[in-house]
């Protein structure tokens, strides 16, 4: 039977709508079994204390958040460069069916993991640090590039003269008019360097994040309010003080301001790949059936526990992303607000993401109490200030007739209509970011699959915590395909970037 | 190939780090109360080393109990202020690693169950049944008296897991983080190390009219110092003596009481031989 297209279209809305209902009614479902009570007896004056020391900044030991902050950028920008040197040669062959999985499984794995792996075997080294930035970021850069580079515009390839070399081909006839997309998306991840790099100092790198837990964990609020401020300006002025010029510098400086660690031994990477990993039962020559009694123990107790809290957890924190992209796009939108109401408006923005879910998480806890209301809290902001940026620089790119609603009906029947369709993209797009932060909010205490990676841990039993490593970046490849599919069943544009 | 690169790699970043003239000796300690706290002590004790043993001594503080098993299992520590249970996990994972010498108290150690005001719970000289049903929380995941002993008794008392005799449990981190806890009601009750509750009360940092110690444990063998077994072919024949004789000889009263111990007398691995039962009974150690 043949549609007409306007059908067609008024299909698609329609099923656009269905799912939006649908996601909204299984996070409430969420909502009802999930734990999301406040459990400390006085949070406004947790909350009040933390206020005060963002307005009393103690900078009274210069010299320690120096440190902490030059080594949270020299991470960063070796982290990254590395990562984007190892996913532009990736990127090369990502036609290639094992690139392809091989990248996918590397970038489904949270850095913080990452780290958690390297420092059984490199110890409190530098490279521990570096690795765990630069190997899923060369996974997302690998995808990402490869996109870029494909949806190049192929005339000057055709033009060549015959003879040409596949590499001059390559960088005199495709890369140049991929190069701004390019330059463009490794500045973004730079930004998101910085905030792993400070989020890395949690598990004992030398970066924000050790001297702001230690400060955190004592009370010391001040202390915590000047290292938070410090991130933000670092954030802020990414811009001012990364240049293009500028950049092979940092990257050549960087390597030198990573601090010593302790003395690699080599032994012990061996020692990890041949011992530490192999399940107990086999290491200590049980047989397959006592492999296969601890794989289920493993599955039904620890597994399955842990990725019903971490599903539970990421679909509200979706929608609660949704809701508050929504709310908070008209703060930057031109259609909304006047010139001053839009500097405060990205303040505000650039504030909730520019801050890492892990620490807002962290942040939260202490002030409300363990249940998975902080973490909720901590994503839906994070994530949904980035949305809410993205649409609402979006929002700024159309034209409204001179006689346009205005108000809420200008809100609820001209804007959020025309940019839904992107919202959603957007959306889904985070869904796997989110699953993978709430993943990792475990090592808070929340009892999603982090909290079960990192009792293994704790406990010494690495065999175990690979094994739940390997089953959370399972789970998040399975919503990253399932995203995928509603999103081309949703007819909604894939966006290459999707991030700021 | 990949392990080439790597070699390569590491190679370039350290060829940056200054070299230190002689090899020096490193230790660490689990983190188990506030970070300025620990660095403080245990600087006083790389100072008080150093002079003893005449070589250089560095102290690497880390953030959690495993951290700290996993730098002196990588041989990056050579010796450690370990629990109970993170001591029996090096001596496990390093073969020849030796238990050198415990505080005075360590040998008599204890847990004490604290609980906030509101639950109306009494000291008694049992865990109170009342306690079933309320919010729990133990220290670290890999802490001795915050973790293994506690639920130890928690599991004898009500015979079924802390999960299910609770409404909530939760892990603070360190003893400190304990006391603030369920001081401020964000947990009805806790576990912790006797000795940093009773430091922290004389110290005045306790309100004790909100939360109290309502029962103790019976005692155990809890921290010690660990050293790895070839610190003498790396440090000279006799080394490790010369640093057990150097802990048990330190009497600086200031020193002691940071830790606080009122002196350190020697340790044998088979002192933590009822730690290690315990911990096996429990399913944290293979």
């Amino acid at each position: 039977m043949l549609r007409s297209p306007t059908d067609n279209s008024a299909m698609r809305r329609s099923a656009t709508v269905r799912t939006s209902v649908g996601f909204v009614v299984v996070a409430l479902l969420c909502l009802v079994i999930a734990d999301i009570q406040v459990t400390t007896v006085a949070p406004w004056r947790e909350l009040g204390r933390l206020l005060t020391g963002l307005v009393t900044p103690d900078f009274s030991n210069p010299a320690a958040i120096g440190t902490a902050l030059l080594r949270t950028v020299a991470f960063a920008f070796v982290g990254v460069a590395l990562g984007a040197s190892a996913g532009f040669l990736l990127a090369l062959i990502f036609h290639l069916r094992v690139v392809r999985t091989l990248c996918a499984f590397v970038r489904a794995i949270h850095e913080l993991f990452w780290a958690l792996i390297f420092l059984q075997f490199f110890g409190l080294h530098p490279l521990t640090g570096v690795l765990a930035i630069a190997l899923p970021y060369a996974g997302v850069f690998a995808k990402v590039y490869s996109e870029i580079l494909d949806e190049a515009d192929p005339l000057p390839m055709q033009v060549l003269p015959a003879g040409t070399g596949l590499i001059s081909g390559f960088l005199f006839a495709r890369v140049p008019d991929a190069w701004p997309h390019l330059v463009s998306y490794t500045a973004y991840r730079l930004e998101c360097g910085l905030r792993s790099s400070a989020v890395l100092g949690f598990v004992g790198m030398p970066t924000l994040g050790f001297a702001l837990q230690s400060s955190f964990a004592q009370g010391y609020y001040s202390e915590v309010g000047a290292l938070l401020l410090v991130f933000f300006v670092l954030i802020a002025t990414l811009r001012l003080w990364v240049r293009p010029w500028l950049v092979p510098l940092y990257v050549a400086v960087s390597p030198f301001l990573l601090g010593t660690g302790l003395p690699i031994m080599w032994g012990n990477v061996a020692r990890f790949f041949t011992e530490d990993i192999v399940p107990a039962p086999l290491r200590h020559g049980e047989g397959w059936a006592a492999l296969w009694q601890w794989f289920s123990d493993l599955l039904l107790h620890e597994a399955l526990p842990g990725v019903w809290t971490t599903v539970v957890l990421t679909q509200i924190a979706l929608v609660g992303t949704g809701l508050i992209a929504l709310l908070a796009f008209p703060l930057i939108s031109r259609h909304f607000t006047s010139r001053p109401g839009s500097v405060l408006g990205h303040v505000a923005l650039v504030v909730a993401r520019s801050t890492p879910e892990y620490l807002l998480a962290y942040v939260l806890l202490q002030l409300w109490g363990p249940s998975m209301l902080p973490a909720i809290v901590a994503l839906a902001l994070h994530n949904g200030g980035i949305i809410g940026h993205l649409i609402g620089r979006r929002s700024n790119e159309i034209t409204l007739r001179p006689d346009a609603a205005h108000g809420l009906d200008r809100y609820a029947y001209e804007m959020v209509p025309r940019l839904y369709g992107p919202f959603l993209a957007f959306l889904f797009y985070r869904w796997e970011i989110i699953m993978r932060e709430t993943a990792i909010l475990g090592i808070l205490g929340i009892a999603t699959l982090g909290f079960y990676v990192d009792s293994a841990i704790q406990e010494l039993r690495f065999d175990r915590a690979l094994v739940l490593i390997v089953i959370t970046a399972l789970l998040n490849i399975g919503v990253d395909s399932l995203a995928r599919t509603l999103r081309r069943r949703l007819r909604l544009r894939h966006m290459v970037n999707c991030e700021p | 190939m990949f392990k080439d690169t790597l070699r390569k790699l590491t190679l370039a970043l350290t060829l940056i780090a200054p070299v230190a003239a002689a090899e020096p000796l490193v230790f660490t300690a689990i983190p188990d109360q506030d970070e300025t706290k620990l660095r403080e002590r245990f600087q006083k004790v790389a100072d008080y080393l150093a002079e003893e043993l005449d070589t250089e001594v560095r102290f690497v503080p880390v953030k959690s109990y495993a951290a700290a098993v996993t730098a002196f299992r990588n041989n990056q520590v050579q010796l450690a202020w370990f629990g109970g249970l993170s001591g029996v996990q090096a001596r496990q994972l390093v073969p020849g690693s030796e238990a050198l010498a415990q505080g005075v108290e360590d040998a008599q150690f204890r847990t004490y169950f604290i609980a906030h005001e509101s639950t109306g719970l009494e000291p008694s000289d049992h865990l109170p049944e009342a306690m079933k049903g309320m919010t729990f929380t133990f220290g670290s995941k890999g802490s001795t008296s915050g973790r293994l002993m506690p639920e130890y008794y928690i599991r004898q008392q009500f015979d079924a897991a802390p999960e299910d005799v609770f409404s909530r449990v939760g892990f603070s981190g360190n003893h400190s983080r304990t006391i603030d806890l369920v001081e401020s009601g964000t947990y009805q009750t806790g576990a912790l190390n006797f000795a940093v509750w009773e430091s922290e009360v004389a110290a005045g940092n306790v309100d004790t009219d909100a939360v109290q110690v309502i029962w103790e444990t019976p005692s155990y063998a809890d921290y010690q110092w660990t050293i790895r077994g070839d610190v003498d072919e790396r440090f000279g024949e006799g080394f490790k003596e010369r640093v057990r004789e150097a802990l048990v000889g330190m009497d600086d009263p200031e020193l002691l009481a940071s830790f606080p111990r009122e002196g350190f007398i020697p340790a044998s691995n088979d002192d933590y031989q009822g730690i290690l039962e315990t911990a096996r009974a429990l399913d944290l150690i293979d």
